[in-house]
């Protein structure tokens, strides 16, 4: 059949769609349309059935970059205007708005781009996706069947590339196969445990023609049967647990969110009163603002969590993996503690930690099953305990407000990054969907940026992937252009993808995107001042003029260099319509993210920032030090590692 | 430490080998043989996994099989009376003066000799793992020039059956892909 004939087919099978959806692109509400296409199926190109699968799957936006071997596919996009084509700058992007699509909607974010290197490009993209369970589909051009394991032009094993880091992929090898191919892809990127999944398309397969038939029928696959209810004898010994416990804390992650288990997750800390700790992604499992929510675990979380977590006598993991920088030194993890995990991959469950109850199901029902019988009780005495713990942190605190006396390791007329993040949630009414990149700027983020609603604080966890903040911030504030969106990136991170800016602007994306900048790869730079004697290897930058670079985008752009600037710049950044705007904080360089267990230390052996007290103590110690000069020239003794992040213990 | 013995049905879909010995590489199983075979249903393959572990690293291993798409349903033989057999085909240095030794040897072990030659003799031999280890301990004074071991299969005694879930293959599933390679 000619291309022509293929082409009116389209269109006609377009216009069915539809009217049969009332011209929305829900996935179900076409599912209505089907019967009338079925019954007179129309043969199309594979490149049609690739836009008609992903019209049915509920797409309306895909992100990606042309090239040969995807070319068919692009071509029949061009008859499918309900599908909005996002050309990128580069291909990690497009992988990265995907996931940043995804996270904000939690509906499964879609990337295109062509063989070899488009399809490489897409990889770091793909496993970060793969690292935080964010469902996206990727579709990948390769050359024609014949040609395959013959290293021809632009060939790449992007199947085996890509084995490890998706949670399944296809090379398609027929086009009868192409429609469930893709319809298997998208169901396995969003259920269960969601993950990236890739469709690798021949151009061949892409140009042969064929009778298109959607199945209407729900996709079965004997391998793979997400869990939902966890098994009742478990529950009840969930609950045994609780009952018994006096010291119990919640770690909520990732899953709590995925799962829509929010409201669950409120009744359950409520009604047993159990503190809620957080993991980086979990943040947005409960409202920060929570009186049971403590604030975040780990390597930078409040100190006062990390010593619950430790003192804890029984732990109730949701959907979090116990990951190396939530529990530190595995040995002495929250050692008199019990542990109940509850996760929907049942191979998380005693991975990195042994547990006595393990729950593999969905989190919201199994969070029902347990509200069924969880029962009322006061915790006091806990929460008086957590709470001196915290009036301690509280003391170390150096984002005060502008009229509070200082912390005297802050030298008056800093611009504090920290600081700048505090100010921007205030600003913000703590109501904007964040997107960090990776660095220290993430974990200030995290750590003075609270967040109440789920899907609000998008970030790249578990492969802490630098560049992935601007891209994902285009991709979020499409999904969701109702929201207020900024990019939090650090001057390092944002020079890995600030090319996207070109794309923001094409696409008239209205994301404020702040650049906290330190001259420095600081979240390096602080591990070099703690581990590595100070010795700043390749760390310091020489950056481009931020707002230049901006500019030559035609991107509006404010520099800020003074914390009494932050207010005015924020404000007219929200107020700026109609595309993207940049502000640039001139940091101060040297800060250090406080409280820090170093990778591998016990929990609560934290490297803490000192109390105005015993900063002026030490302060007190060094003159007396100076003043009096060592009488013999003898070899000064090696310092521990620890105790060098005692030596500059400045902010 | 102990010998686990897994048995995995997957569907004959292309790469599933790679996506299984990926998995061993990617999360540092230590395998000790792997077989893949046909099975009666059309669409589905089987594998036995032999590894030396402790239960909690096999039971890492059960629960990161099933998290591959095409793997339905694994069992972990050893938790149930079953049956194992490994094959080898030994190329045996035989001379006119110790070939009947040879055959000797074969005999006890009950193993089969399926080509003789003027220096050698090519012996089958079939049994448990155990079994196959001591005749090539017996036999290697004669000279050993070559061997070849298929790797265990298993299968569980009388009603104990790996469980196929009530497979069915995918509409547009039976056509191009029948390989697991
Ligand atoms: C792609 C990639 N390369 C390297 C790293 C290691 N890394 C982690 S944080 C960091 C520094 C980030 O610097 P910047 O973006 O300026 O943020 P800052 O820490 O200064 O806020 C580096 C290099 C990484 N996470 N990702
Ligand atoms: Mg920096």
């Amino acid at each position: 059949m000619s291309d022509d004939k293929a082409a009116t087919n389209a269109e006609t099978l377009a216009k069915t769609l539809e009217a049969g959806a009332g011209g929305s692109a829900g996935a179900c509400e076409q599912a209505n349309g089907e019967a009338d296409i079925r019954a007179e199926a129309v043969v199309l190109t594979g490149a049609e059935i690739v836009c008609e699968c992903l019209l049915r799957e509920g797409v309306d936006i895909v992100f990606g970059y042309p090239g040969g071997a995807i070319l068919p596919t692009y071509d029949a996009l061009t008859r499918y205007p309900q599908l909005h084509h996002v050309l990128t700058r580069h291909e990690q992007g497009a992988s990265h708005m995907a996931d940043g699509y995804a996270r904000a909607t939690g509906k499964v974010g879609v990337a295109m781009a062509t063989s070899g290197p488009g399809a490489t490009n897409l990889v770091t993209g793909i496993a970060t996706a793969m690292m935080d369970s964010s469902p996206i589909v990727c579709i990948t051009g390769q050359v024609p069947t014949g040609a395959i394991g013959t290293d021809a032009f632009q060939e790449t094993d992007v199947t085996g590339i890509t084995l490890p880091i998706t949670k399944h992929n296809y090379l398609v090898t027929s086009i009868d196969e192409l429609a469930e191919d893709i319809r298997e892809a998208f169901h396995i990127a969003r259920t269960g445990r969601p993950g990236p999944v890739l469709v690798d398309i021949p151009k061949d397969i892409q140009i042969q023609t064929t009778e298109f038939v959607y199945p209407t029928e729900p996709v079965t696959l004997p391998g793979y049967k997400p869990p939902r209810r966890g098994r009742a004898d478990q529950v009840e010994a969930a609950l045994e647990l609780i009952r018994e416990s006096r010291r119990p804390v919640i770690l909520a992650g990732h899953g709590i969110s995925m799962a829509n288990a929010n409201a669950e997750l409120a009744e359950l800390c409520e009604r047993a009163q159990i503190p809620v700790a957080l993991t980086l992604l979990g943040k947005g499992a409960i409202s920060e603002r929570h009186p049971m929510c403590v604030g975040m675990m780990g390597m930078h979380g409040g100190a006062e969590v990390n010593h619950a977590i430790q003192q804890a006598d029984l732990l109730i993991a949701l959907g979090m993996r116990f990951d190396d920088r939530v529990t530190g030194n595995l040995a002495t993890y929250a050692k008199g503690s019990r542990k109940i995990h509850v996760d929907i991959d049942s191979s998380e469950i005693n991975k990195n930690v042994r547990v006595d109850v393990g729950i593999v199901g969905d989190l919201r029902e199994v969070l029902r099953q347990l509200l069924d019988r969880v029962e009322r009780r006061p915790n006091d005495a806990w929460f008086d305990r957590i709470a001196e713990w915290r009036a301690d942190s509280e003391l170390r605190e150096i984002v005060r407000p502008a009229d509070a006396p200082r912390h005297p390791a802050v030298s008056e007329g800093k611009l504090l990054g920290a600081q700048v993040i505090r100010d921007l949630f205030e600003l913000t009414g703590g109501n904007a969907v964040t997107v960090t990149d990776v660095g220290q700027h993430q974990m200030w983020e995290a750590q003075y940026y609270q967040h109440e609603r789920p899907h609000s604080l998008i970030t790249s966890g578990g492969l802490g992937t630098m560049g992935f903040g601007l891209p994902a911030a285009i991709g979020a504030k499409m999904a969701r252009p109702d929201q207020e969106v900024w990019a939090i990136v650090g001057d390092g991170g944002f020079q890995m993808t600030s090319m996207e800016l070109a794309t923001a602007v094409q696409e008239k994306v209205k994301v404020n995107i702040a650049v906290i900048n330190n001259g420095f790869l600081g979240m390096v730079r602080q591990w070099q001042e703690f581990f590595y004697e100070e010795r700043y290897n390749q760390t310091p930058m020489v950056n481009p003029d931020f707002c230049k670079l901006a500019e030559a985008y035609g991107i509006p752009a404010i520099r800020v260099t003074e914390r009494g600037q932050i207010e005015d710049a924020v404000n007219a950044t929200r107020a700026q319509a109609g595309g993207p705007i940049l502000v640039e904080f001139v940091v101060e360089k040297e800060e250090i993210v406080f409280p820090m267990v170093p990778a591998g230390a016990d929990l609560d052996d934290m490297i803490r920032r000192p109390t105005p007290a015993e900063f002026e103590q030490k302060r007190r110690e060094r003159a007396a030090a100076k003043a009096t000069p060592a009488e013999t020239d003898a070899e000064p003794e090696p310092v521990a590692p620890a105790a060098v992040a005692g030596t500059r213990f400045g902010v | 430490m102990a010998k686990h013995i897994l048995a995995a049905l997957v569907e004959n879909r292309p790469g599933v080998l790679a996506r299984v010995s990926n998995l061993f590489r990617r999360r540092s199983f230590n395998i000790d043989s792997l077989s893949v075979g046909r099975t009666q249903r059309e669409n589905l393959s089987r594998m036995t996994i032999v590894m030396e572990s402790d239960a909690a690293e096999a039971d890492r291993l059960v629960k990161n099989l099933y998290k591959l798409v095409d793997v339905v349903h694994v069992d972990h033989l050893h938790n149930q009376p079953s049956v194992a057999r490994d094959m080898a085909l030994v190329k045996v240095k035989a001379s006119s003066e110790n070939r009947r030794e040879v055959i000797q040897l074969c005999d006890i072990f009950r193993a089969r000799i399926i080509d003789v030659a003027a220096e050698s003799l090519v012996v089958e031999i079939t049994g448990e793992e155990e079994k196959l280890g001591h005749f090539t301990e017996l036999v290697r004074p004669f000279g050993i020039v070559e061997m070849v071991r298929t790797g265990v299969i298993a299968m569980g005694r009388g009603s104990h059956t790996l469980k196929d879930q009530g497979y069915k293959p995918n509409r547009g599933r039976s056509s191009s892909r029948r390989s697991v390679l």
